[in-house]
């Protein structure tokens, strides 16, 4: 595919849209995405990732902003002449046609000659890894190579950005793993924009150069994978991107790198303000992810009691009750045998550095 | 009718379940009509001879094959009708919200709600010669002379479909509702205008919708005895007619049952062709 035009670029340039009812789906977004991204837009259900994506598609008028795709301002464009390629969660293969009719399905819309239109669909699903299912019907094909055709047929048209709606929710879990390998590779050798929308976070951070974290319609953060798990910028995104401890306290005294907290749970510990500097005095939430809690054996930390212990293959997750009754979930690596902890046990515990404690002002 | 699917459920229900049903169609359906069969095979109203005569006499006769010729033709230009008006309500109610689609229902339905004859005598009222339709052209001066619509094919036509639309538009309505929306956006994105995306996703997936309702449309318009006779008046023969003269008023009793026969066998094989162009356009690639 080397003659296929290298991705170009989209900017979503304040993009407001309200319902007709008057409330906001997304409100004042801007995304900036580079030509061959990957961008992942994620985000709970009824964020408004996937208002954000049929905007993008043309297939609803925002109330306010605008779409730039390369060079060119898309809103006053249909879909179908926008030159945007998506897979739908349910893949929306034509149920009457068959698999290599479905691929060809652009082609014939552009008035592409049939001979032209086989072979290239041939050659797509040679790409897709499907080369012997050009006869068949879609409902003969099991969903994973549904999805495969699903992303030929978007392929197809040579789109200038590729749009991808939860494409893998309905996939069993290793064969996601699989379809997620396949659609990188693809995005690779196809060097195509792309977006998709996710609400599972392991699929946004493992597929995505960038991550945009939605929440009620407003961006919360858009940033590298490693940005949005470790320097989360919103409360939302660290308990949102990962699992994470919240654990409330009283600010002691801060600067804009380090502020001493006391935690209700007992102890006093520094942690990094995010979102502007804290003042004294004030309630905080203070977040800190599971894997970055250990046990210590002196007196630093905090006190608590074990209570469950989980294992979960790779590692064992402890949940432990703090003095102040709240529960507070540690993960371990296992590594060689593990060690026992009963249920009951006094330990204590503390954050692995003070930058992996994130403090946040605690909203009302 | 239409194709079962090939995963239909075999129930494991004893088929003593189905018997009350299955003696009433026996005593009250299947026997008259062996009874029918059996009266159409009498070559005299006496019954006392034995033969095909009714049959030949119908075939070769080109005034009861001009009836039929006409019936089965009026069935087609009912239904065809139907189908051209009512597909756009159909779609019309699957992209409307939800208190549009209750006005529409509603008017789909209304004609159900008024008897056949009330609804038929509306229809003389409009189309008469001092009708709503004439009056209305002659005081816009459009025409000097009333228009000739009652008792005539065309006004049979326009009744018929009128009181035939429900059949029609509900059975489209349904097969519409079937089509996952996203195949709309599926085509659109993939660069396909809405002709050809109605062309060729909306109107193949609809096709059961579009056979059932032409195959129930067609029947009701060929069989509807009170409208067909009340608006096509004297003038026009249609078989339910004809065969009520031939029974009721002539007496010929093996005649009148050599027709229903006929125009029996003439109606499944209109309905089976139906059903078999639906099941080529849905088989293609193996079912």
């Amino acid at each position: 595919m080397a003659d296929a035009p290298s991705g170009r670029s989209l900017v979503v340039d304040a993009v407001t849209h309200r319902y007709p009812s008057g409330s906001l789906a997304v409100e004042d977004i801007n995304l900036d995405i580079k030509g061959g991204e990957i961008i992942a837009l994620l985000g709970p259900s009824g964020c408004g990732k996937t208002t954000l994506l049929r905007i993008i598609a043309g297939f609803i008028a925002q109330t306010q902003g605008r779409i730039i795709i390369g060079d060119d301002i898309v809103d006053m464009l249909p879909p179908n002449r926008r030159s945007v390629g998506i897979v739908f969660q349910n893949y929306a293969l034509f149920p009457h046609l068959s698999i290599s009719e479905n691929v060809a399905y652009g082609l014939a819309a552009r008035g592409i000659d049939k001979a032209t239109r086989q072979r290239e669909a041939q050659r797509l699903l040679d790409l897709v890894q499907l080369p012997a299912m050009a006869e068949r019907l879609p409902r003969q094909l099991s969903g994973g190579q549904q999805q495969r055709v699903a992303l030929a047929r978007a392929l197809a048209i040579k789109p200038s950005i590729l749009l991808l709606d939860e494409p893998f929710a309905a996939l069993d879990k290793n064969l996601r793993l699989d379809m997620q390998i396949e659609v990188k590779r693809l995005q690779r050798v196809s060097g195509i924009t792309t977006l998709i929308v996710t609400h599972d976070q392991e699929e946004a951070l493992s597929m995505a150069d960038r991550v945009a974290v939605l929440s009620h319609g407003n961006l919360e953060q858009f940033g590298t994978p490693s940005d949005v798990y470790d320097r989360p910028q919103t409360l939302f995104v660290n308990t949102f991107v990962g699992s994470t401890n919240r654990m409330p306290g009283v600010v002691v005294s801060a600067d804009r790198t380090a502020a001493k907290i006391r935690l209700d749970a007992g102890t006093e510990i520094i942690a990094r303000p995010v979102g502007g500097a804290l003042s004294e005095g004030g309630r905080v939430t203070v977040c800190i992810r599971p894997e970055h809690l250990q046990f210590v054996g002196d007196e630093t930390g905090f006190a608590g009691v074990v209570g469950m212990s989980l294992p979960l293959g790779a590692t064992v997750v402890h949940e432990v009750t703090t003095a102040d009754g709240s529960g507070v979930k540690v993960s371990q690596a296992r590594i060689g045998e593990t060690r026992a902890l009963e249920n009951g046990a006094a330990v204590r515990l503390a954050p692995l550095a003070p930058s992996l404690a994130n403090a946040f002002p605690a909203t009302l | 009718m239409g194709a079962a699917p090939a995963s239909r459920d075999v129930t494991s229900y004893g088929m003593g379940l189905a018997a009350p049903l299955a003696l009433f169609f026996l005593l009250f359906f299947v026997a008259p009509l062996l009874q029918l069969f059996w009266l159409s095979l009498h070559n005299d109203t006496a019954g006392l001879h034995w033969g095909l005569g009714q049959y030949l006499h119908f075939l070769t006769d080109p005034f009861s094959l001009g009836v039929l010729g006409s019936t089965l033709l009026l069935g087609a230009e009912v239904t065809a009708v139907c189908l051209v008006l009512g597909f756009p309500i159909a779609w019309l109610y699957q992209r409307v919200g939800p208190k549009l689609q209750t006005i529409i229902i509603l008017i789909v339905l209304l004609p159900l709600l008024t008897s056949v004859v009330v609804r038929t005598f509306a229809w003389i009222v409009i189309l008469g010669r001092q009708g709503i339709i004439n009056a209305a052209l002659q005081s816009l001066g459009i025409i000097d002379t009333p228009l000739k619509l009652l008792y005539t094919q065309f006004g049979v036509v326009i009744a018929l479909a009128q009181v035939q639309m429900p059949l029609m538009t509900l059975p489209l309505i349904t097969a519409l509702g079937r089509i996952d929306s996203n195949l709309d956006d599926a085509s659109c994105s993939l660069g396909a205008g809405s002709w050809r995306t109605f062309f060729r996703i909306v109107l193949p997936l609809s096709l059961p919708g579009v056979i059932a309702g032409c195959t129930l449309t067609y029947a009701a318009a060929i069989t509807a005895f009170i409208t067909q006779s009340l608006v096509g008046g004297g003038q026009m023969l249609f078989m339910p007619m004809y065969l009520y003269q031939q029974a009721s008023t002539l007496q010929n009793w093996p005649f009148a049952a050599a027709i229903s026969i006929i125009f029996l066998l003439a109606v499944l094989a209109v309905v089976s062709v139906f059903t078999t162009l639906g099941r080529l356009s849905r088989g293609h690639g193996g079912a």
